[in-house]
């Protein structure tokens, strides 16, 4: 089971995708129950992959068992076994969430939407393991197709958002594509490993600038890098519920996760860092995508809409801690990608369950909400503290990194930068737990008083709100992915030393 | 300069696909049009990948009556890389795939607002 558990991570949701399609035929209320079995399998999977790896080392896994540079390999180091196991673990927390909310929104759409689920987690687990390029792109287009397609279903914009995400995927995707291309004519490798041995020799070539310029402008679309974002908010805010709790940690964060390996162990750092100034001019984007993925978040009314460009604000966090590029900020941005993972979970999550219950999503309608749904709320609330930063809370602790990184790098712009960004946080969460926990009391009794006049008998009581929580199903995924949060923050320390210090490429 | 362009006409021809298809994408308001687009701009890369293989009298990549003969010297020069051409074969699959997809897509557009004019669509929604 050990030996085998990486490819096994990756094949038993794409077997179970074709099983969930042949059992939802027959009875489609297996659908639900085979996903779980897959996806728990799987992250049973990833996680052993992640205890080998911690114990043991890189693993190695020649599939068909042809040697590599020839064959495809699949090479799991602490890197990639930390976002597997997040990765996984998250697929499978919103995979229990989805069953109501899927019931309610997509009721003739069952067995469709749990297939092309399995056929994403396959696809995104799939881009974390490989150790070849081009397995890298195909995994990355069943990713995004998979991604497409469960947009698409969503409500009245859907379809035009998906298509747009399409067209900038696609895009994305064949300049990854011509990246490898060039990079195969001037070594004659696909392998990883195999490039980074053969590159440092002709670094200086022409070939290899062009094809790193193509890897960064594909990956930053795929990514949703700011001014290539322009895709991200109208998808994810008209993709059902689910697929919106699903797509935003997962996809971006993966697609950072590739940004991390092209820059630090396809190319070697020394590339990436001095010869040409990539590292820095990412650095300046994700500045810029900080303020401006939080000034348009706090723009906006729409829950799901203000996450998408949450979403936007936190990619740029990633983007400046691999920007930064020594240990500190690396470290913060493999713990911003966990952080996102889980946080982003949560909220989106949260926003799903307030739509099932109430179908709504206007942040201005959320009046007395807490008193409605406590639990939910005090998820949300656990996921904006961890998106602002505050301790113990585990977007304390990757800021804090973050922070750090900047300062090791002597660059006192980003640490004010950091700061201000998550000044913009508070804005625009507290903006949504002022109006679902605090209602303004003088605005609310002159009402009350005025009901009052009217209506002398009616004992000048508030109305009684009672609690009206989402089924079981929904609220104990939201409730981990809640506690995830604070017991991750607080439990940090022991996974940078356990896992993340590891994952930090050699050479920086 | 003139025998620079012709000596790589093929890779010339890509580079001009590839805007074409680029410009489909981003330029054009008709989302059928940008799917077109989208085809030429994943042509033009399949092109490319298969000029990376050729080779000027190379054969195909088959040894004739190779079988039982482990020995035999294979001279590699004489044979074109068969490599790009079974990426390409993938990636065709996933660019066709690409395509059902965007169509499903389009179609599915067209049955809401029953046209696929960006401009009109988004008035459609305001």
């Amino acid at each position: 089971m050990s030996l085998q558990s990486p490819a096994l991570a990756v094949v038993i949701p794409l077997i179970c995708a074709f099983l969930t399609l042949l059992f939802g035929w027959w009875r489609k209320g297996l659908c639900y129950p085979t996903t779980l079995v897959a996806l728990s399998l799987s992250t049973l999977a990833s996680l052993d992959t992640l205890r080998v790896v911690i114990t043991t080392g890189t693993i190695r896994y020649h599939l068909g068992n042809w040697d590599p540079p020839w064959g495809i390999e699949y090479v799991v180091d602490h890197l990639n076994a930390f976002v597997l196991a997040i990765i996984s673990c998250i697929t499978f927390v919103v995979a229990v969430y989805s069953k109501k909310s899927v019931e309610q929104e997509l009721p003739d759409k069952i067995i469709f939407f749990y297939t092309i689920y399995l056929l994403l987690v396959t696809g995104l687990l799939g881009i974390i393991v490989t150790g070849d390029m081009f397995n890298l792109y195909v995994f990355l287009e069943i990713a995004s197709l998979a991604a497409y397609a469960l947009i698409a279903i969503g409500e009245n914009g859907a379809p035009l958002a998906s298509f747009r995400y399409l067209i900038m995927g696609t895009i994305g995707a064949c300049f990854y594509l011509l990246g490898v291309g060039y990079l195969y004519i001037a070594t004659g490798s696909l392998n990883m490993a195999d490039l980074s041995q053969l590159l440092p020799g002709i670094y200086h070539s022409k070939v290899i600038i062009v094809a790193f310029i193509f890897f960064l402008v594909g990956i930053g679309l795929k990514m949703a890098l700011f001014p290539l974002h322009a895709w991200l908010p109208d998808a994810y805010t008209y993709a059902p519920s689910t697929v919106s709790a699903l797509i935003a940690p997962t996809m971006t964060k993966v697609g950072a996760y590739v940004m991390i390996r092209i820059f630090f162990t396809v190319f070697k750092p020394y590339f990436s860092v001095e010869l040409i100034p990539v590292t820095t001019i990412l650095s300046w984007i994700a500045a810029f995508a900080m303020i401006a993925g939080s000034i348009f978040a706090i723009a906006q009314s729409d829950l799901k809409r203000m996450l998408s460009y949450s979403v936007v604000a936190q990619i740029g966090y990633i983007a400046l801690g691999i920007g930064l590029a020594n240990r500190a900020g690396l470290t913060g941005a493999v713990l911003h990608i966990l952080n996102e993972v889980f946080t982003k979970g949560c909220l989106f999550s949260v926003a799903g369950a307030i739509v099932y219950k109430m179908g709504i999503r206007d942040i201005y309608q959320f009046r007395h909400l807490y008193r409605k749904m406590p639990f939910t709320m005090g998820a949300f609330v656990m996921g904006a503290f961890s998106m602002i930063g505050i301790p113990p809370t585990l977007g304390f602790f990757s800021k804090l990194y973050l922070i750090l990184g900047s300062i090791d790098a002597r660059q006192w712009v980003f640490v004010a930068v950091i700061l201000i960004s998550s000044i913009l946080n508070v804005i625009y969460f507290f903006k949504v737990v002022e109006t679902a926990y605090f209602e303004p009391r003088d605005l609310a009794t002159k009402k009350e008083k005025e009901i009052l006049k009217v209506y002398p008998h009616n004992g000048g009581g508030r109305e009684e709100i009672a609690m009206d929580e989402v089924p079981l199903s929904m609220l104990i995924p939201i409730l981990i992915m809640g506690a995830g949060i604070l017991l991750l923050g607080i439990f940090s320390i022991k996974i940078i030393s356990t896992v993340i210090q590891f994952a930090i490429p050699s050479g920086i | 300069m003139f025998d620079f362009i012709i000596s790589k006409y093929n890779y010339w021809i890509y580079i001009v696909l590839m805007m074409i298809g680029f410009y489909g994408m981003i330029g054009k308001k008709n989302l059928i049009k940008k799917v077109i687009g989208m085809n030429i701009f994943q042509t033009a890369i399949i092109l490319f990948f298969i000029s990376t293989a050729a080779k000027r009298g190379g054969t195909l990549p088959i040894i004739e009556h190779g079988h039982g003969h482990e020995m035999q010297a294979i001279e590699a020069a004489s044979y074109v890389n068969p490599l790009p051409h079974v990426l390409m074969l993938t990636a065709i699959v996933v660019m066709v795939s690409t395509l059902g997809v965007a169509l499903a897509i389009v179609i599915a557009i067209y049955k809401r607002y029953n046209t696929l004019e960006e401009e009109e669509i988004l008035k459609h929604k305001i």
